[in-house]
């Protein structure tokens, strides 16, 4: 593996919830990331998987710098950026970009396309050479729109048209790494793969990381050559593309990719698991192991010692799981079905 | 003895035709822009006790179509054309009180987002009840029994302390269980299903769909689920309609389209998807450009200026005339390649995938 790009040390985020009549006092707070640790290397890809509310999309943000952590530590390049002041985050901005879920909301529909894709170049005060109209028509060709239309507005463009937009925006400055939060799951099916293609000819051509968040599994799987599976604020499994689809230990992994609906009918099998009820509540995560509450294997353990992320045997390097009780490496294992109108 | 078997349950009247028939639908909305062809010359059937999943990209025309057969447009800006068959009950031109009778009675429907399809105001209990008691004329009290054991039924825990719980407290998961089971409440022979898991996480889908599944094989209901998600189908449907712009571009079991896939859209929707077993180092193929406007849609196949084949099949035909779904039952499409040319084109391209 080449330069570590981007590096996060139990990295923690808790938002303050607060309750109180007349005088708000901070109540309780949403264990949003809770001691995430992480690695982007230069031009790699890592995906992160997970269900709503398990605290992806605030690791994107917080490897980003948009937030701040509670604890832990956000190193660039080696550098500690984790409590920056935007003075100090001022030179590192420009190699950070963002690529963002909704392309209706995150183009200004009162500025033009091509003041959209300007707008980095202004603000980082950056003049390339041949000036930013000609930087700003070569971006647009470069994500495979005409270069003529950097004088229309966001609402002539359709979705997947909006959103090379957006990677047109984040490429502006060429950055050496784009955090992409759920880019293709507002877009069609048949658009949807032009834009990841397009993702792909673009870390292949420039050589930029992503880390690319989603919660499909089968698209993550395309676009990454490692994979992190969240749950809760936790990374429960991490390892290789390989490892993760082909070789899950955690049980969580194992649910997930049993529910991957499949287009497929010829297939073998797979594992067929159903779990019950829905994630728990980030304010009140469960002690011990927090997938316990919705997990067939769980015992007295899973309650009372928190399982560390630790490599298991027979797995390969690089390949963490955090489980007391890991299941075998296979994803045709037995059926589990926890649901009570379904057993 | 001979005896002569009805498939449906004793005392259903049926009609010699198929459970639920739509032939030749068209709808047409009046906008400021001009008038949208959200659906053209569309026809089905489903029967009794089998999943239809209508799979299309947005705008295809697949959600219109089902509020159609609801009766639930906007009749001053709508215009529709052909006919509903319900058994022996035309939809179309069935009045206003016809209708209300019908849905929720007899036809139910599932929304996408379970948080706007219910009332913030109400608490669960009474939004299910409701429905009951203005179909069946129940009293409150069983109503409200009667919405317990629906409850019960989806697989919501300790039904009877949430039956009195509103909404907001309950979790997206269990939302969607409660509406299922409100749609549920009268025993209806037909469930049309709107993207009923796109709001949900995987794991709650996967449970959903088969919570769907299950309730149908014990009640024996016709299910149309709308999907953009061929994965969704595979799993869940017994037919397929593959939509594009407003028209049927294929039909057939799902067994038929997922394996042998005739329409170039249907290759180019299952190419654009990656699987969990697929190649990662091959670039996904997927079908260029974008949906049609159906404020003006294209001339000929509405699918001819996305299509790769207009050259093979004849120019002429693609680019001017409407192709039509054939053959007339069973699994058909509406291409004008010929079968031999379809089964070339997709071994070279499973071949290239390979």
């Amino acid at each position: 593996m080449n330069e570590t790009l981007l590096e996060l040390k139990e990295l923690v985020k808790h938002f303050p919830v607060r309750g109180g009549t007349l005088i708000k006092r901070q109540v309780g707070a949403v264990h949003a990331v809770d001691g995430v640790d992480l690695t982007v290397g230069a031009g790699e890809t890592v995906g992160l998987v997970g269900e709503s509310g398990c605290g992806k999309s605030t690791t994107g943000r917080l490897a980003a710098r948009l937030l701040e952590p509670t604890s832990g530590k956000i190193l660039y390049r080696g550098q500690d950026i984790s409590h920056s002041s935007r003075k100090r985050l001022k030179p590192i901005r420009p190699e950070i970009q963002m690529i963002f879920q909704d392309p209706y909301s995150s183009l200004n529909p009162r500025q033009t396309v091509g003041t959209i894709i300007r707008g980095p170049m202004e603000v980082n005060d950056i003049n390339p050479s041949g000036g930013r109209k000609k930087r700003v028509q070569e971006l647009l060709e470069i994500v495979g729109l005409n270069p003529e239309h950097f004088n229309r507005f966001p609402h002539e463009f359709s979705g997947g048209q909006r959103q090379r937009i957006g990677i047109a925006r984040a490429l502006a400055l060429d950055p050496k790494l784009i955090i992409a939060d759920e880019p293709v799951s507002a877009l069609d099916v048949s658009i949807q793969a032009q834009v990841v293609n397009l993702l792909q000819e673009l870390q292949r051509d420039l050589g930029i990381a992503f880390l690319f968040i989603a919660h499909d599994l089968a698209v993550v799987r395309h676009f990454s050559q490692r994979v992190a599976v969240m749950y809760l604020g936790k990374i429960v499994e991490i390892g290789d593309r390989q490892s993760i689809y082909e070789r899950p230990r955690h049980p969580y992994t194992h649910a997930l990719l049993s529910a991957v609906p499949e287009p497929d009918v010829s297939s073998e099998p797979r594992e067929r698991i159903r779990l019950a009820g829905d994630v728990p509540s980030p304010i009140n995560p469960p002690s011990g192991c927090r997938f316990r509450t919705r997990c067939w294997k769980a015992q007295d353990k899973c309650a009372t010692e928190v399982p560390p992320l630790v490599r298991l045997s027979g797995n390969r390097e690089g390949h963490l799981t955090a489980c007391h009780f890991p299941e075998a490496p296979t994803t045709q294992g037995e059926d589990v079905v926890l649901d009570p109108a379904l057993a | 003895m001979t005896t002569v078997s009805w498939s449906g349950e004793p005392g259903t009247s049926r009609g010699p035709g198929p459970f639920l028939s739509v032939r030749d639908l068209s709808v047409e909305f009046s906008t400021e822009d001009g008038i949208v062809h959200a659906v053209d010359g569309l026809s089905f059937d489903l029967e009794k006790g089998t999943t239809l999943g209508i799979v299309g990209e947005s705008g295809s025309g697949k959600s219109v179509t089902n509020l159609a057969i609801l009766g639930l447009h906007d009749p001053a800006h709508t215009k529709i054309g052909g006919e509903i068959w319900l058994e022996d009950q035309e939809l179309i031109s069935a009045g206003r009180g016809t209708m209300e009778k019908l849905r929720g009675n007899r036809v139910a429907m599932i929304f996408q987002d379970p948080l706007t399809a219910l009332s913030p105001f109400h608490t669960i209990g009474r939004q299910i009840g409701e429905v009951y008691r203005k179909h069946k004329g129940a009293s409150k009290k069983e109503a409200r029994d009667r919405a317990i054991e629906m409850l019960r039924r989806v697989g919501i825990p300790q039904p009877e302390t949430r039956v009195d719980h509103y909404p907001h407290e309950f979790s997206g998961g269990m939302r969607q269980r409660a509406m299922i089971a409100m749609a549920l409440v009268c025993d209806p022979d037909l469930l049309i299903a709107d993207e009923p898991t796109t709001a949900l996480d995987v794991t709650v889908q996967a449970q959903i769909l088969d919570l769907l599944k299950e309730l149908q094989q014990q009640f024996g209901t016709a299910i149309i689920l709308i999907t953009h998600d061929l994965g969704v189908v595979a799993g869940t449907a017994d037919n397929v309609l593959v939509m594009y712009a407003g028209r049927a571009a294929e039909r057939g079991t799902v067994r038929e389209v997922l394996r042998e896939p005739r329409h170039p859209y249907t290759w180019g929707l299952l190419s654009s998807m990656p699987r969990l077993n697929s190649s990662v180092d091959v670039p996904l193929r997927p079908v260029r450009g974008t949906p049609p406007s159906m404020l003006n849609p294209p001339s000929g196949c509405p699918f001819h200026p996305r299509c790769d084949y207009p050259k093979l099949a004849g120019p002429e035909l693609c680019f001017n005339q409407r192709p039509s779904i054939s053959p007339e039952t069973g699994h058909g499409d509406a291409c004008y390649l010929t079968l031999e040319q379809k089964r070339e084109l997709r071994t070279a391209k499973t071949e290239d995938r390979a």
